[in-house]
């Protein structure tokens, strides 16, 4: 699913990734860790196609529609409702049955009753927990989720381990964290930057 | 090639006619050209960049539009200097070429404040690059919009043109061209000698750390 | 068609994030009505109609730099750009959506100032609202390209400024022109050369501007 080879980042003179190599099958779940600023944010973002490495081959098996990605912050817009926001990155990915499932997603993240409000009045927990219906709206074959329990409340973690657990041997994973406690059991790689 | 630039340096002036004037008009003009060709090869640098992420082409594209920009600037004191032995005034909005270059320069003195602004990296590069693109477009078009501008900006009535050359003239005139041109080219190579080797340091220091 | 289908998506987010937000159109309008007034104080006696029309273009293009500032730096404030990168539509079509969008404002704002010009200095014919037009689609087209790229950067509310003014310059020229002059088919035609060169540039090289 994914093959690095010699993967470097460098931003002008600072070098971010260090010559890395990343064999990722398919359905496998990679677990990276390293203290921040370690580059986990920038090997996720690099993997996610966001950004190009500097040097090194990089082969992704999935094209952007089949990918999903959350960072710790929810990459939604803030003026708009739960419903709206979900509509938008529907369309725009070719969601089928797109009510149906935006209704699904949100139920099953207690963002339901919530839905019309705007993400403004959220709390950062739940713009989070919206942020990660975004990713999986699409269903995506490829998950990259970078620190994704930084910015969720109780609720939320919960409710991503089950997703978490659930997703583990049936999509390919690649999560970032600087505490792996949760997921140490799930994953079938591991990766330690810095 | 220092004693040939140095050579046709010489050369043109003495050839050249009788004035500050004219002389000026053999400086300004081939500085004018060689910036345009400046211009030219920054954007053609951008677009080999975008095409191939190559980022040689990036620091090429940059210098090109640095120099380009420095004889800019040339083209405009040396454009204002002529005004003033053939005129008597500092500036003309009737000269279309010294409007134009008036407007590249803000235009290309914004390339500077955009890489300044941007960290460095691919997304600067990128940046950079499509601005350059757009700079060469903005060239001809500027020029048709001044052109259609004198309609209404009333221009004094200064002839425009340059001073007739005869065949000596001529000669001298493209000595000097080339004169200009070769100092161009080595002000681009020594610029980016002078880079790349600054980046050069900074990654062993890097690589050492 | 796809690709208009995604267009329109991210058109109607645009229109509805700036109209919640409230004061990006109240802000434009308010710009472009208070410069006028301040023209009034600032044009001699003595100056003819021909100078007015000159300021009306100044002020449209600070307050188009108003409204291009306001639709992009929220993207980049949150990322939430990098979402709309991600996803599998043409790049390009986030470019087109903010374009018809800041222009729909642009218009708007328009559509209350143009009526003050007239009333307060000059009279504006047929072409010199074509003029008009075209013009805003330029500045919109080109602006958007050169906003996105700003944002990315720091002191983005100075750069943007610097980026456009030269590049709308032209534009300028043809809108003045299409309002003053007696051969205004020259100007006008003038505009859609520019617009078609400039947008078809803006498009094609959006896509080098937000992805790394």
């Amino acid at each position: 699913m994914i093959r690095a080879r010699g993967l470097e980042k460098r931003y002008g003179r600072k070098r971010v990734l260090h010559g890395l190599d990343v064999e990722l099958p398919r359905d496998g779940f990679l677990l990276v860790t390293g203290a921040n600023g370690s580059g986990k944010t920038t090997l996720l973002r690099v993997l996610a196609g966001l950004a190009a490495p500097t040097r090194g081959t990089l082969t992704v098996e999935v094209d952007r529609a089949r990918l999903g990605f959350l960072t710790h912050e929810p990459l939604v817009y803030r003026e708009l409702t739960a419903l709206e926001n979900l509509d938008l990155f529907g369309r725009l990915y070719r969601v089928p049955e797109r009510r149906e499932r935006i209704g699904r997603l949100l139920e099953r993240f207690g963002l339901w009753e919530a839905r019309s409000e705007r993400v403004s009045s959220y709390s950062r927990g739940m713009a989070q927990r919206l942020g990660l219906c975004r990713a999986l709206l699409h269903e995506p074959e490829l998950l990259l989720l970078d620190e994704p329990y930084a910015a969720l409340d109780e609720e939320g973690a919960r409710l991503l381990d089950r997703e978490l657990e659930a997703l583990a041997g049936a999509r390919t994973l690649v999560v970032a964290t600087h505490e792996p406690r949760r997921l140490e059991t799930l994953a079938t790689a591991r990766l330690a930057l810095g | 090639m220092g004693l040939g630039l140095a050579l046709a340096l010489l050369v043109a002036p003495e050839d050249a006619d009788q004035g500050i004037s004219q002389r000026i008009f053999y400086l300004h003009v081939p500085i004018a050209l060689t910036a345009y060709f400046c211009f030219g090869l920054g954007a053609w640098k951008a677009l080999l960049y975008l095409w191939r992420g190559d980022e040689r082409h990036d620091l090429e594209s940059y210098v090109a539009v640095h120099q380009g920009t420095i004889f800019g600037s040339l083209t405009l004191i040396t454009g204002s200097i002529w005004a003033k032995a053939s005129w008597g005034v500092w500036w003309t909005w009737s000269s279309n070429q010294l409007v134009l270059f008036l407007v590249l320069f803000l235009f290309y003195c914004a390339y500077f404040m955009l890489r300044f602004s941007l960290e460095e990296g691919a997304r600067r590069a990128r940046s950079s690059a499509v601005y350059a693109l757009f700079g060469v477009v903005l060239i001809p078009v500027s020029f048709l919009a001044i052109r259609l501008a004198e309609d209404f900006i009333h221009p004094t009535v200064f002839t425009r043109e340059g001073p007739q050359m005869s065949g000596t003239m001529f000669a001298a005139f493209c000595a000097m061209w080339l004169a200009v041109t070769l100092l161009a080219y080595v002000l681009y190579r020594v610029e980016l000698v002078g880079k790349r080797l600054s980046t050069q340091l900074r990654e062993l220091a890097e690589a050492l750390r | 068609m796809t690709y208009l289908a995604d267009v329109a998506a991210l058109a109607r987010k645009d229109l509805r994030v700036a109209l919640r937000a409230r004061d990006t159109l109240p802000a434009m309008l308010l710009f472009v009505l208070a410069t006028l007034v301040v023209f009034h104080f600032a044009l001699p006696a003595r100056a003819d109609d021909a100078a007015a029309y000159g300021l009306l273009w100044v002020a449209i293009v600070f307050t188009v730099l108003l409204g291009l500032t306001r639709a992009w730096v929220p993207e980049h404030e949150h990322g939430v750009l990098d979402s709309l990168v991600l996803a599998p539509c043409d790049r390009s079509a986030i470019w087109l959506g903010k374009t018809l969008a800041t222009l729909a404002f642009l218009l708007a704002a328009q559509a209350v100032a143009l009526p003050v010009f007239v009333l307060l200095y000059a009279p504006l014919d047929g072409a010199a609202l074509a003029g008009t037009v075209l013009a805003d689609l330029g500045l919109c087209a080109v602006g958007s390209l050169l906003a996105a790229m700003a944002a990315a950067g720091r002191a983005r509310e100075l750069l943007l400024p610097l980026l456009l003014l030269p590049l709308a310059i032209p534009l300028v020229v043809g809108g003045v022109g299409a309002a003053i002059s007696p051969a205004e088919e020259r100007y006008l035609l003038f505009l859609v050369l520019y617009d078609g060169v400039f947008a078809v540039l803006s498009w094609a090289s959006f896509e080098y501007v937000v992805t790394e």
